[in-house]
Order: C-alpha cells, then structure tokens, then sequence
C-alpha cells in the first residue's frame, strides 16, 4: 500500500528483533475475544484513480457556488481568494508541520503567527488578539465564559442582531457551565433596546455588528451604558471585510472582540475548517483562551518567538485552564495572514468598499421589485428583504432558476411566522451586473 | 509524580562567529524582517476594480481612521513567506516521533480532493436540495467511523478533540439529566491529557484523579473505590498516554456502568487500534476520534483538525445538532434546528444543542474519507499493526541504553520512556530533545503523560519505513551515550544548527509580547 514503507521481509525482520513470532503478539493487552479476527465490514483498499473517481462522484451532485449568480451570507462570504494564497499554504513546510512547541524549529510558523495576532489587533481596533479559536461561534461562546470570569457576574445579555446558530451555540455552553442568558428575540428591523436589559448582574452585553439581518450597530453608547455598570461589551463580527469600510469595535468600547475570519483566505468549504479571531485588551490577556505567539531572544539574543502565557491553557493548567482548546485553526490564520498582507490597508479600504457597493447596487435592484422590500436601511453587505410570500419556497424556487438568492430567516428560526417572509442576501465583489440582473430577473419571474 | 512539567530557564548564551556575513543569511537560511517592517499601507498584491463613486449606507459609522497594515505585492508576498516556510519542520522533512499526536504521513490526495470545487466551493446555507453530494459525504464518513468503532451514532460537528471531549460530556450530563439526576463528580486517570479535565471543569464538574498503578494502567479496583452514585463519568484515554492498551478496560467499564455513570473514552490513540478492536466492543458510551491524528488531516502550523464523536444506544438520543437523517425514499437532509430533533426518534431526538455554527469541519471530512477509503479495511488495520511493530521495535532498540517507563510487556503505537538513564549526567529530557534537533529531528513528546519524571513519549507511525527508523534509533543511541559520557556541551547549548539558537522561553511569558507595534521613532513622526 502506497502510504506504508514497511515490506513484509522488514516486517519479519523487525519481529525477529523485537522476540515474537507473529505481529497479534503485541496485542496480547487487548482482550482476546474482543481482538478482531476479521476485516471490518469495509471495502478493500483503493488506488488513487478509483478514489479521485469515487469522490467527484459526489463533488459533481452539488451546485457550486462559483458557477451561478450568487448571494448567500450569513456568517460564511464568499470571496476571491488571490492564487498565491493556496500555493503557500500547501508548502509542506507549513501543510504538515505541527504546533510550534519547539520554537527554534517552528520559527515560520510563530512568525506567521505572531503578524497573524498584529493583523488581528489593528482591525478588530483592540490591542491584543490570540492565535486563533475554531470559529466565530465558538470564540463567541469563550467570550462569554471569559466575561463570566473577569467579572464574576453570572449573566450574559445577548442582543437580537447575533446570528441564531452562533445564539444556540451560546446557550448551549452556558446551559452546561451553569450561567444565566437573557437572549433578546431575533431583530430584522433593529428596533431593540439592549441598554435598558444591562444591570448590576450582567457580566456582558454580546452585540453584533453588522448584524445578522444586515444592521450596522453604533457600539459607543452601548458600550459606555455596559461599562457604567462594571459590565463588559463583547462584540461580534461574522463578516471580516467588514473592518475595512467601518468603525472598529475597539474605536467603539467593545472589551472583547470575536470574529468570523472566514473571509480572508478561506474559502466556503459548506461550513468548516474556519478560523476565529479573539481579540481582547492588555489587562485581560491572562483570562483570554487559546494559544498566544510572544517575542523573546534566543540564546545569541536574536529576535525570535515563542508561543507563551501557557500557564493559561489546558497543558499546564488542566482543571483550572481558561478553556480545554488544544487544535486550533493553524493553517487558516495562515491563509488569513497571507491574504491580508497581499490585500494591505489600500487593498482592504478597497475590497471592503466593492463589497458595499455591490451590496447598495443589489439592494436598490431588489427594492425596485413589485411586493419586494428591503428592511434594513443600513448595512455593509448583506441586507434582509421582505417578500409577499414563504421565504422558503421563493429560494428553492430561486435555486431552480440556478440562482442561489440568500437564506430563508425560517431555515435558522423555524416557527416564527413574523420572520416566514424574510431573505438574508448577501452580495460580495464576486457579483458583477449580470449577477444581479439575473437575481432580479429570477426572483421577479418566481413572484409573478 | 513530576508536577512541575517542561523547565524553561534560560541557559548561558553561546557566541556563533564562524564565518559571519554582511546580511545575516547563511546560505539558504534567509533572515526575514516581520511584515511591519517591509510591507507599506499603499502598496497591495491584489487588483481590485475601481469602487467608483455611490451613496452608501453606513449610518455614519464609516471607518474614519488608517487601520495600520502593511501590503506586499505578490512576488514580495511569496518571498516573505517562502523565507519563513524554511524555518519550519515538517512530516515531508523527516520523522515526527511525537507521542499522542500521531504525525502520519499526509497524503496529497487528500488535498485534491478537499479542493474540488463541489466540496470546497459550497456553501453550508445554500438550499440542501443543491448539495446532495455533500451530504452524503458526511454521512458516508459517518458511517466508516460507526462501523470501525462499533458504535450506533456519530456526531460530526465538533472542530477538535477537545471539542468532542466536551460534546461527549455535554451528552453524558443531558442523559444524566434525562434520567433525573445530579452528578457532580468525574474521574480522570492523572496520566490524562489537560483537555480531559479541562472540559470536565468547563460544563461544572469536580474532578476526582485516579492514580496509574505501577505498570501503568489504571486499576479497576481503584475505580471501583471511587465510584459512587455522585459519579457521571470516567474519562478514559485507551490506548492511554502511556502507549499501553488498558488491559482491564471492559471490567473497568461494567464497574462505572453498575454504578450508572457513563464512560468516556478518549480516542487520540486510536491509531494502534484501528481494524483491530472496536471500541464498541468494549463499553464505551461516547468517545472522540481525532481526525487529524488517526486520518491523516495535515496538523497545518496547529490546525483545523476535526473531532467527531461516536456514541453508544444510551447516549444516542442526545447527539448534537446538526446531524444527517435518512428520508424514506433514500435521500438524506441535515437537521439544523431543535424544533426539527424533536420530531425525530432515536438518534438524537433530545439533541443536547449545538456545538458551532454550520456544519462541520467539511475540509477535513473530505480529506479523511480519502485517506480511509485509500487505505480501506485491509489497508487501516495493517497501518495499525504497522504503527504499533514500528513503535515495539524502537522500545527494544533503545531499552538497554534508555530507560522505558514500562517494559513489562509490548506497548502499542507509543514508547514511553523516563529521565533515569540521565541521571548524574547534568543532561535534561528538554536538553536531550534540544541535541535531537541538531541531528535533524523533532524531538518526541517531552514531559508528558505527568505519571513519570521528565518524559519521553515516541510514537514513529506506520510512515516510517525500517530505514528511517533504524537512523533514529542509532542516532538516539548515541545520543544516549554521549549523556552518559559526559559531553554535556552537546546538550545544553543545543541547538546549534537551528535558524535560531535555545529560545528564552521564561522571558516571553515574564514579559509578553503579542504584537507588533511601531517604534518609538516612527510614532513620534
């Protein structure tokens, strides 16, 4: 088998050595009647051609989402990934190299990590980020526990804009760690009033920003109401580019920043692997998850790093760590660097006003449709429409005409029949005026 | 038991004057400055069409200050990353002898196929009538790891181990609950990794540590004197992070199960196991399988990784969503919400939650189905028997000159050894582990499992051919005999050959650094 070195003469050779006569000999630990004699159900090993052939069977059943005019979102974006970026990351120096625990042969790694942390730091507007979480949502849910920590507060207010799914993942690690939430019920039309919910007992406010449904939030005055009362603003980001066209959280007096950094570098990939950004301030670094790059010098007194601050973490600190993440998102932090230092400041301010202005150009388009409306009055580039009729249906119906028009709010809150008629639409710089016109076309002949 | 884990004190600088240069470089070894201080704000390596002129709509809330990044064209980009890619280790390199983490060759096929743009270029919220295909790749996965296990469910959504250590207890605290109980305690073996009672602790537990008896496994007796009607779980590792199969796994899980507590297992040693015993087999209720340990996903600079989590008839009511069902005319639809589960019987009809957004680790699914339908059921259980031969012959080679930890009888797919044979010599592990680098390999797992002092954990993998492993035996041996002999040089001003010397580990966390900021100067200006 092309993956195993081992002939059957080493393999002999090498149980000669070792003093046993068959290689079952070295599981004499594994109780016999539970030893396997058989091959798993299972079929026999394949070669490279009959699985390459195997598996775009599959690949070729699904509709792809480059080939048609396009406009999901909601928390994943689709964005162009410059080539360079996949090259790289493909190095074997990178692709099959491990954590960087011993730094003085890891220092690609680290480095890349360290300018990873940086990025992060000056887009989220904050002055310290970590090395990654496994997503958004995740990292959404660490922020709360980490807010639980630092305040020792036992209630999270979460607003209606967050993104339902990252809501539920919420809830569920708080269910089982023992925390109370006030979740405010889904907003599309942003008219909640999450200051009046913070109280003595609220260890944090999470708003998101832009919004699930599309609506961009001022975090100024929320911030100041949360800080007022000795609570602490976390701000959630599911759409990176964003941080190009808008007002940092950390301008705004977010205390902890988590962002979905899917965009940059990563593709869709129907869900996963993605990679969260944690950002927080200097004076919580030591409640903060996850693994954090330092400087230091080596022995020569070179410039070098290091990861750091471990005491934090489950290898050291079992039981009393800050969270039990161990893997992160190594190589997409990677993809996420080298795209944004391909992109840099010019290249972001501009991405990130494409992508507005796409989203403006669509949503006047859509607007203009007989019994179509768009409700979100400002956005960056995803938007929520209203349309006479289920959501549901118009999208499947949508995807028939192969066009692949947003997510049914349904499809993410079932059985809300005030949200039944609303489409999350998303446009990114991969839409040009085609794109749209076939939208509008599509969704115009679907209404008729 | 050694509680103090890795020492990081500095060692006395060592001066490298042989031959200096004007750049720095030496040869092929280029010094690369960070990005902060070759890349500029208006320079960028993407073309991007005018924005043009329009009305926007950000509400006032436009960004009304530089961010502060630096851009690269793309031949700059490729040049700084190239330059830092060669500083790095890698499986391609060389042999990665790291205990518990299981660096298996990772074959490129994975990558193409992870890459065809039917699994890489869709989304997880496009209508599910559009992505057929990728949901039954997820339930095609699902299905090899349930028949491999010999366990009825799966849930596929974790993103790590760890995440699937705390899917599995969140499913062990909700079948409690069902049940209309209470427990507070779990029992974690003092050789477990941190992840096993960190996640414990994270949902609310107390932890209770079981101590290893002297051949290293763990003592059903002992278990059984922990066990009390205020136990929800064990947390189990088996193979353990000694490299030994517990011996006394299915009486230790009748025991846990009398005393209606469940049993989690942690599956990162599944490698030495694979085709061979199925967990099922012997009572485990839930148990996370790293799929980049045992299915070869690349481990990438640290990640993405997968942690999917198989469970048994008890538990399987409480899977998490999402997760795949079986439509009566045979195609399949992923159920997403709670209101959907609850329409549901069997599998995951009082879902415990959600464990993230989306789907799944899809990017790794694919890659370890390839790798599991390469190898097939032939081919996984002789990787296993391969992983474990390779990891017994490297124990033998090394016995007479190190000092095995456990040398009772065959270990599995892991060699453990202990510090003993470099006593007097003025040699640590980490000074030991520093010398291997300059022989050109990653050092083993240092200083873990806690259970003996200074650790060696060596786990070669079915990759290595008999060769390879015959070089790092020798090269371990002399190693060995250099400790004894006194060359203490060689160890404790190592590496020498690397493009940075000893790092100051303690100096990084006594006053951390985490980011770039501008010079005094250019911030003055």
């Amino acid at each position: 088998m092309r993956y195993l070195p081992l002939t059957d003469a080493d393999r002999q050779s090498m149980l000669a050595k070792i003093g046993v006569s068959k290689i079952d000999d070295l599981f004499v630990d594994v109780p016999s009647d539970k030893l396997l004699n058989e091959l798993v159900d299972l079929p026999l090993t394949s070669g490279e051609m009959e699985v390459d052939r195997a598996l775009r069977v599959l690949a070729e059943k699904n509709v792809v989402a480059g080939s048609v005019p396009f406009f999901v979102g909601g928390g994943a974006y689709r964005h162009h990934i410059p080539a360079t970026v996949d090259h790289l990351i493909q190095r074997s120096e990178f692709l099959t190299a491990y954590t960087p625990y011993q730094p003085e042969i890891s220092q690609g790694t680290l480095q890349s990590l360290f300018e990873f942390q940086t990025q992060v730091a000056l887009l989220t507007g904050m002055e310290v980020a970590n090395a990654s979480m496994y997503d958004g949502s995740t990292g959404a849910a660490e922020a709360v526990l980490m807010a639980h920590r630092l305040t020792k507060r036992n209630k999270a207010v979460i607003s209606g804009g967050l993104h339902p799914q990252y809501r539920a993942v919420i809830e569920n690690l708080s269910g089982y760690s023992g925390h109370d939430l006030e979740c405010l019920p889904g907003d599309p039309y942003s008219r909640e009033d999450i200051i009046s919910r913070i109280d003595g007992d609220t260890a944090c406010v999470l708003v998101q920003t832009p919004g699930f449904y599309g609506h961009l939030t001022d975090l100024e005055p929320i911030a100041e109401a949360a800080h007022a009362t000795g609570a602490l603003l976390v701000a959630v980001v599911t759409e990176t580019v964003s941080f190009g066209a808008l007002k940092s959280p950390g301008e705004m007096g977010a205390d902890i920043v988590v962002a979905e950094g899917q965009s940059i570098g990563n593709g869709l990939n129907f869900g996963g692997p993605y990679v969260g950004l944690f950002a927080t301030r200097q004076k919580y670094v030591r409640q903060m998850p996850g693994r954090l790059c330092g400087e230091t010098v080596d022995a020569d007194g070179k410039r070098c790093f290091a990861l750091t601050l471990s005491t934090r973490e489950q290898h050291i600190r079992r039981e009393k760590a800050t969270s039990n993440i161990c893997t992160n998102s190594g190589l997409c932090c990677l993809a996420f660097t080298i795209h944004m230092s391909l992109l840099g400041e010019a290249g972001l301010r501009k991405l990130a006003k494409l992508n507005h202005r796409n989203a403006v150009r669509l949503a006047e388009k859509l607007d203009a449709i007989d019994g179509v409306d768009v409700i979100t009055p400002h956005f960056f580039n995803e938007f929520t429409i209203r349309v006479p009729g289920s959501a549901a249906d118009i999208i499947e119906k949508l995807a028939a005409k192969g066009v692949l028009g947003g997510i049914p709010v349904s499809r993410l809150e079932p059985g809300q029949p005030n949200l039944e008629n609303l489409i999350v639409v998303a446009a990114t710089e991969v839409n040009n005026d085609a794109d749209r016109d076939a939208y509008a076309d599509a969704l115009t002949e679907v209404l008729s | 038991m050694n509680r103090e884990g890795r020492p990081t004190a500095p060692i006395m600088p060592v001066e490298h004057n042989d031959h200096p240069t004007f750049t720095g470089n030496r040869g092929l070894q280029i010094e690369e400055p960070l990005l902060f201080e070759i890349g500029r704000p208006e320079v960028s390596g993407v073309d991007l069409e005018e924005p043009g002129e329009f009305a926007g709509h950000l509400d006032g809330l436009e960004r009304d200050r530089d961010i502060g990044l630096p851009g690269l064209s793309e031949p700059e980009t490729m040049r700084h990353y190239v330059r830092l890619s060669q500083k790095n280790y890698a499986i391609d390199m060389g042999i990665y002898p790291l205990g518990s983490c299981t660096m298996k060759h990772n074959p490129r096929l994975n990558e193409k196929m992870a890459r065809l743009p039917g699994f890489g270029d869709i989304h997880p919220l496009q209508p599910q009538s559009t992505v057929p295909g990728a949901i039954e790749l997820i339930d095609k996965l699902a299905h090899w790891l349930k028949v491999l296990t010999g366990m009825p469910a799966v849930a596929m959504s974790p993103k790590a181990g760890a995440h699937g250590e705390l899917c599995g207890m969140m499913a062990i605290s909700a079948a409690l609950k069902a049940r209309g109980e209470n427990r507070t305690i779990v029992l974690v073996p003092e050789s477990a990794h941190g992840t096993n009672p960190a996640t414990a602790a994270a949902i609310g537990y107390k932890i209770r540590s079981i101590p290893a008896r002297d051949d290293g496994t763990v003592d059903p007796a002992v278990v059984q004197e922990n066990l009390s009607s205020d136990v929800a779980a064990i947390m189990l590792t088996n193979p353990n992070t000694c490299g030994l199969f517990e011996r006394e796994v299915v009486e230790i899980a009748e025991a846990v199960h009398e005393a209606g507590a469940y049993f989690y297992c942690d599956g990162a040693n599944f490698t030495a196991i694979v085709g061979k015993a199925k967990p099922g087999d012997l009572g485990v209720d839930c148990m996370h399988i790293n799929l980049h340990k045992t299915f070869s996903t690349p481990h990438g600079g640290g990640g993405p990784g997968a942690g999917p989590v198989v469970f048994s008839e008890a538990l399987m009511p409480f899977v998490p969503l999402p997760y795949i069902v079986t439509n009566d005319d045979g195609s399949r639809r992923i159920i997403e919400t709670s209101t959907q589960a609850t329409n549901q019987s069997g599998e995951g009809s009082q879902s415990l939650g959600r464990m993230t957004a989306f789907h799944g680790q899809m990017g790794m699914f694919v890659r370890a189905l390839t790798y599991m339908m390469s190898h097939g059921a032939d081919g996984m259980r002789q990787a296993s028997e391969d992983a474990v031969l390779n990891a017994n012959y490297v124990r033998v080679c090394l016995n007479d000159l190190m000092s095995a930890a456990f040398d009772e009888g065959p270990c599995m797919h892991e060699a453990l050894f202990d510090d003993t044979f470099l006593k007097g010599t003025g040699v640590t592990t980490l000074d030991f582990a520093k010398a291997m680098i300059d022989e050109g390999y990653h050092p083993m797992t240092m200083y873990f499992p806690l259970v003996v002092h200074g650790a060696m954990l060596i786990e070669p993998t079915e990759s290595e051919s008999k060769a390879s492993l015959d070089l790092f035996i020798a090269t371990m041996r002399d190693l060995a005999m250099g400790a004894r002999n006194g060359d203490v040089e060689r160890f404790s001003g190592a590496p020498h050959h690397t493009p940075v010397k000893r790092v100051d580990e303690t100096r990084a966390a006594r006053s951390p650094v985490l980011r770039w900021t501008p010079p005094l100067s250019e911030a003055a200006e």
